[in-house]
């Protein structure tokens, strides 16, 4: 029994080593995506464009000027004179924010009059004109504090202490990375395990194994265990790369990491195994893997919060496991979570899989005719 | 018969017919093929020519190069040196003007699964350029000249596999060009289909003066080509009339009949016989070829062989290209088959029979009253059989007469929607892994992990079946050495030739000595030199009581059989040994029949009566 | 008629209409995409499952953030502060007595935010300057710093009622007056709506494209096909003419729904915006059947498309994440993906208009990529098997 599970086992590996095709997608496209995700999947900002449009000479005008020039999130590419400017810069793209100081400016600020300066913001961009806006505000900020503390103006009565735990520079990428071992870890799950019944359907290979004396558990498994292992190697190595790569801090320990990753694997085999068992050829098969793995990606927190989601497809997360690994990879990644306080994510992905695997079983009983 | 003579007052001959015209002129053609690192020669040196009005057949083992040199014709490949003409033209410089007058059918059809049949014929009327005047006329003619007339709303896909030819050809066939290209367009096609489409391609030749090349691994074939062309290893081995080839035969051609024999145990023998090249089955007696310069010794042939007659007989093409291809000097690695004299054919663990003589215990296979519904359709419908122990049991039928149903039913693959099937006693569905531990399977495409090596599938398939420690290691040498596989034990499995394939997957059915095997279409494709290696393993596997099921599209393979099942339309038409077989489709000594025409007369009567009820 | 009559046929055949072939391919072309379900999975399915999820699902607009509030004393002042805290949309404060029980939360991943106001929140605030401590989650380092914008504006406008309420204007030197051009309410979806129109035509246009070419070569169709008198460019525009129409109905679904369905607003006009997407289209449908042309492989196509067209029309397109961020060698790469220029005129025809220093660069760009990859194709396509 064991030893024909693992001439099973053997030969699945063989099969996807020695074919240039499959060796080509467990190891070419997760390089390429954790490449292009850890360097380009970010929402900070650097050298956003800034249009300056001052009317006021005046010294206090260019020191709050000053403050925007040394900034490293802003870079100057204009400078204008009239109000009409304004619109053709904003409209094609080339100021993603235009700063109008009016000639009022320094007098008001001089006579204790509420000085304001107007900021425009192209907002085609939500999320970029957002946190545009926030470095603007703390630009601003900082530039009251220090005129107040010189001018000797009686400071706020209040002010905020900002400081953020786990990531003290909000860098995204801290964010981004540990999230991508999940993700890559899931996509090459899927690809190896929701073809491999499809390729043998199509090469007549099936057959030949349903002939042999294997019983449905043991071909389930012979396809499971090579599932498992591979994904357990693939995420092993980006771990690695976002550690000594990236740079991402590795705060918690390993056990509960690869805890999380088991048994967020036998989920997501189950979930292949599925696929595989419905699609008849391989190209099924990849839309079946691709129709599964895109909504999943998405609605797993990658990207976006769950909790910005409508409630409604808040639930339909519940049912995704990737959304249990992703909170279980950036814990134990910067927050250093351990294993107790995590019990709330393991326990559901560990469900998901006992059913993923039953479903997947008796789908695959049921087709083997 | 639709095709009306020629309107033209010239003659029977079409317009610009003139017999004798060169149309195809292929002129010390090379050509290679990267494969990975490797630099594989398809073709080396190759001159041919075909004429005007005539069926030139390229025919040779697989692997010859027959498929690159139809291409080449096609203008589809360019030649590395040499030249290929085309009715005058430059088939590489001006490919456009060539496919303008050519037709090519490639092997696989070339047909739009997800359309129909009608929407196949309007597509190529379309790429053809075939003016709406002349299509309707012309759809009329295809449709019933192939029968395909009340299909035409059925997706090609949906079609069986000899209607799909038939489509294929109606397909090309849409404009008359002037050249026709087949590529091997009878593999995997039943003989009735085989027949018709012959019947097609003789009356476009002689209607309309169409030239056709093909190429084909059926020897029988070569019979109805003016010309023939064998090519085996990418070289051309010779050019001739089939007439001319056969005659270079006479004096070597020769029959033993030996009554009360059975003839696979008789053709066994003789096939090692010193001076004998070829031994095959036909017609119950052994059919004999003879090495050249010797006349076999009826004395020291039929030694011990009471009655038995040696008669000279008239020769066949057959003959001819086997003494052909035997006589070559193997090339490095690949062997295109030896006699059998040479080969090793004392098996070691032979002298140990491992299973149980035959007894008169119950069938190893009872099939009783099987049904198989899909839908609405039956595809096997009633059938009941029984194989005993040691026998060789053949399931022949047309594509769509069920026995690739009712095989995988007996394999397991498929369960019965009513009936009862038993295998070596038990019910193969319910009764698991241990009953199917005593089966062996091979399936028609080989399926081998292509990608893994000859001992890597050795090893998967041994395991498989739970051999262990040194009893596996014992079988994978026996597998490499008595199939000759030792020298490619680590070559990658896909880039084996056919027929390597073809015993590495005999090879892995064989590991576990199972005392049944089905062999689904174990020749499909392979070329008739491998046929004939494969049917002596066969025999000897017969010898020692292995049970052996087979389905098959070679007629004359179903001489081999001990007995066997002619089906059709899911229902047994005829079952019994190959001579019972042969009188029940009205076979008499005055007009003895031979397997095909038994085959094709029982297929008629069947559709003769399920027309007139 | 018979069939040697036929051969003199020919020749008037020959001169039959001229578009008789490209016809016949394009009508065969579309057969098969109704025949095969999974066309009409890519072609209809996943455009409507992507728009519903990206447009219902995805935002990056944080609301109800949990907040754990620690007041250590409290007090009116403390009270009005919560309250202005509770009135925001953006919180849903939990108010808590001690840190440390803030902090458990925040490990808990319960609340995303501690906001403290300490014991002398009170006393300090009158001699000036009571700190306010703030920590947010930084995991999610673009949330937290929303989360952080939002405290800022509730601490303003905390400051200007108090303001108000002591009849003492607020004394703040210099004070931002933020104007958002295009999408004032600042919502997500109104940017990753029209940037979705260039992922699902990516998909139409370069995947399955790539793969039905693929499975001509893979099903033997092909060789049957060019050992006709078809010339190569009737083939090539055999294909692109169907899945040209596809894509465009898939297009002309996808503005749909963004307009009628998820309220996004077109400035812009119609006709810019079908003849960027017709450009988009062409250069899509060109990498597809070069991807094909080099595969010969339904497997292999899907891969290679999935990794050079999809995923950088997802990343690197500046449809979720802004291209100015990046790292210059990648920001360089962009410049060869057709989905950055496309992008580009999408997210200003929907918000705000047709603006041409926009639409011609842009547009410019996308025409040169077409040629450059129908170009390709045509030239690495030719009649020969190899």
């Amino acid at each position: 029994m064991r030893r024909r599970i693992l001439a099973l086992v053997i030969k699945e590996f063989l099969v996807l080593l020695k074919d240039p095709r499959s060796r080509f997608v467990i190891i070419i496209p997760p390089f390429v995506q954790l490449l292009v995700f850890g360097f380009a999947a970010s929402f900070d900002l650097n050298d956003i464009p800034l249009a300056v449009y001052c009317e006021d000479p005046g010294a206090d005008a260019q020191e709050l000027l000053a403050g925007f020039r040394h900034s490293p999130h802003f870079s100057d590419v204009a400078v204008i004179a009239r109000d009409e400017e304004i619109r053709p810069l904003v409209d094609g793209r080339v100021a993603l924010v235009v700063l109008h100081i009016g000639p009022r400016f320094s007098r008001d600020l001089r006579l204790r009059r509420p000085a304001a300066v107007q900021v425009i913001v192209d907002g085609r961009d939500s999320n970029t004109a957002l946190v545009a806006l926030g470095y603007v505000r703390g630009i601003v900020d900082r530039f009251n504090r220090r005129w107040a503390e010189q001018h000797g103006v009686p400071a706020l009565p209040a002010r905020l202490q900002p400081r953020a735990w786990f990531n003290p520079n909000l860098e995204s990428r801290w964010f981004v990375v540990p999230g991508i071992v999940g993700l890559l870890t899931l996509v090459v799950t899927m690809l190896v395990t929701a073809l491999s019944v499809a390729r043998e359907r199509e090469q007549g290979t099936f057959d030949q194994t349903l002939v042999a004396p294997f019983r449905p558990g043991e071909i389930l498994l012979g396809k499971a265990i090579p599932g498992l292992v591979i994904g357990l190697a693939e995420a092993s190595g980006i771990i690695l790369v976002a550690v000594y790569g990236f740079r991402i801090p590795l705060l918690g320990d390993l056990t509960t990491l690869y805890t999380g990753l088991v048994l967020f694997l036998i989920a997501a085999v189950g979930i292949g195994l599925m696929i595989s068992s419905l699609a008849v050829t391989q190209q099924q098969g990849l839309l079946g893997a691709f129709l599964f793995l895109v909504p999943a990606i998405i609605l797993s927190g990658f990207a976006t919060p769950i909790a910005n989601m409508p409630p409604f497809l808040q639930q339909v997360t519940l049912v995704n496991p990737l959304r249990y690994l992703l909170v279980i990879l950036r814990g134990v990644f910067l927050e250093g979570t351990p294993f107790h306080l995590l019990l709330d994510q393991f326990w559901p992905m560990a469900l998901i899989g006992a059913v993923n695997l039953a479903a997947a079983t008796w789908l695959f009983r049921r087709r083997l005719y | 018969m639709t095709i009306s003579p020629p309107t033209s007052p010239g003659g029977t001959l079409a317009p610009n017919a003139e017999p004798g015209e060169i149309v195809v002129d292929v002129r010390q053609v090379h050509k290679h093929f990267q494969l990975g690192k490797r630099r594989v020669p398809a073709l080396r040196g190759v001159s041919l020519r075909a004429l005007r009005g005539r069926v030139t057949g390229l025919i040779g083992p697989d692997g010859a190069g027959k498929t690159t040199l139809l291409r080449l014709v096609a203008g589809l490949l360019a030649p590395d040196a040499g030249q290929v003409l085309v009715l005058g033209r430059d088939a590489t410089q001006d490919s456009l003007g060539v496919q303008a007058v050519l037709s090519y059918m490639p092997q696989r059809f070339g047909l739009y699964e997800d359309l129909t049949v009608m929407e196949n014929l309007e597509l190529y009327a379309d790429l053809q350029r075939v003016s709406h005047a002349h299509r309707r006329d012309r759809y009329q003619e295809l449709l019933h000249m192939t029968g395909l007339g009340p299909f035409t709303r059925r997706l090609a896909g949906r079609l069986s596999g000899g209607m799909k030819q038939k489509l294929g050809l109606a397909c090309t066939l849409v404009r008359v060009p002037e050249l026709l290209l087949l590529d091997e367009p009878t593999v995997g096609v039943d003989p009735l289909s085989r027949r018709e489409l012959w019947a097609i391609v003789n009356r476009l030749v002689r209607d309309a003066g169409v030239s056709v090349l093909l190429s084909t691994l059926y020897l029988d074939e070569a019979e109805h080509c003016h010309e023939v062309v064998v090519l085996d290893q990418g070289e051309v081995l010779d050019q001739d009339s089939p007439r001319a080839f056969s005659e270079r035969m006479r004096g070597r051609s020769w029959t033993v009949e030996a009554p009360g024999a059975r003839p696979r145990t008789l053709r066994a023998r003789l096939a090692r016989s010193p001076g004998v090249l070829d031994a095959v089955i036909q017609d119950e007696r052994v059919r004999l070829v003879s090495e050249a310069g010797t006349r076999p010794e009826a004395d020291t042939l039929l030694a011990g062989l009471g009655g038995a007659v040696l008669k000279s007989v008239e020769p066949r093409f057959e003959d001819s290209f086997i003494a052909l291809v035997r006589t070559r000097i193997p090339k490095a690695g690949v062997s295109t088959g030896r006699p059998e004299t040479r080969a090793s054919t004392q098996d070691p663990t032979a002298a140990a029979s491992p299973h149980p003589a035959r007894s008169t215990d119950s069938p190893v296979i009872a099939v009783r009253d099987v049904e198989r519904r899909f839908g609405e359709f039956y595809a096997v419908h009633g059938v009941s059989f029984h194989v005993d122990r040691g026998e060789v049991f053949g399931l022949l039928g047309a594509n769509g007469a069920g026995k690739s149903t009712m095989f995988r039913m007996l394999c397991g693959l498929l369960p019965p929607s009513a009936g009862s099937l038993r295998v070596a006693g038990v019910d193969v569905r319910r009764a698991a892994a241990d009953a199917r531990a005593r089966l062996g399977y091979m399936s028609q495409r080989f399926s081998l992990y292509g990608y893994l090596s000859v001992r890597q599938n050795l090893n998967f398939f041994s395991s498989a079946y739970g051999l262990a420690g040194g009893r596996r290691a014992a079988r994978i040498a026996w597998a490499l050495e008595q199939f000759q596989l030792a020298p490619l034990a680590d070559s990658t499995s896909a880039d084996l030739p056919l027929g390597y394939k073809q015993r590495l997957a005999l090879a892995c059915a064989l590991m576990h000595e199972p005392e049944i095997l089905f062999l689904d279409e174990p020749t499909s494709g392979v070329d008739p030199v491998a046929r004939r290696e494969f049917w002596r393993r066969i025999d000897e596997l017969a010898e020692r009581n292995v049970t052996v099921l087979v389905t098959t599209h070679f007629l004359e393979e179903a001489e081999y059989c001990d007995r066997l099942a002619i089906m059709a339309s899911g229902v047994i038409l005829a079952l019994g040994t190959p001579a019972e077989v042969k009188r029940l489709a009205g076979s008499s000594p005055e007009h003895p029949l031979d397997m095909e025409e038994a085959f094709i007369h029982l297929i008629e009567r069947t559709e003769r009566v399920g027309a007139t009820s | 008629m018979s069939l040697a009559a036929d051969h003199r046929t020919r020749s008037t055949s020959e001169r039959g209409s001229r578009g008789l072939r490209l016809r016949g391919l394009v009508r065969k072309e579309f057969l098969e995409i109704i025949r095969d379900p999974s066309s009409i999975a890519i072609a209809f399915l996943l455009p409507v499952v992507l728009l519903l999820i990206f447009g219902f699902g995805v935002s990056l607009d944080a609301e109800h953030v949990p907040i754990a509030v620690v007041v250590d004393q409290p007090s009116a002042e403390t009270a009005a502060f919560t309250a202005h805290l509770e009135r925001s949309p953006y919180f849903e404060p939990l108010l808590l007595f001690r840190m440390d029980e803030a902090e458990r939360a925040m490990r808990a991943r319960r609340v995303s935010a501690i906001l403290r106001l300490r014991s002398d929140f009170a006393r300090r605030r009158r001699i000036g300057g009571a700190p306010i401590q703030v920590i947010v989650n930084g995991v999610d380092a673009n949330t937290g710093r929303l989360v952080m914008g939002y405290l800022d504006g509730v601490w303003i406008r905390w400051l200007e009622q108090r303001g108000r309420d002591a009849g003492e204007p607020l004394d703040v030197p210099v004070s931002v007056q933020e104007r958002v051009w295009f999408n004032s309410e600042l919502e997500s979806r109104n940017f990753l709506v029209p940037g979705l129109i260039a992922i699902i035509m990516t998909l139409i246009g370069a995947l399955l494209t790539a793969m039905v070419m693929a499975r001509e070569w893979e099903r033997g169709t092909m060789e049957a096909l060019l050992a006709t008198p078809v010339a190569v460019w009737e083939i090539l525009l055999g294909k692109l003419i169907p899945y040209f129409l596809l894509g465009t109905g898939g297009m002309i679904l996808s503005v749909t729904l963004a307009v009628w369905l998820f309220g996004v607003p077109l400035r812009g006009s119609l006709a810019v915006l079908f003849a960027a997407s017709t450009l988009f289209l062409l250069a899509a449908l060109g990498m597809g059947m070069l991807i094909s042309i080099v595969a010969k492989n339904q497997f292999v196509a899907g891969q290679v498309a999935i990794i050079v067209t999809f995923l950088p029309a997802f990343i690197l397109s500046g449809f979720l994440f802004d291209i100015r961020s990046m790292p210059a060698p990648l920001q360089l790469l962009t410049h060869i993906i057709p989905a950055r220029y496309f992008v580009a005129i999408l997210q200003t025809e929907f918000l705000a208009g047709d603006v041409p220093s926009v639409v011609w660069p842009n547009g410019f760009a996308l025409s040169i990529m077409a040629l450059l990859f129908l170009g390709l194709s045509r030239l690495k396509s030719g009649k020969r098997l190899e």
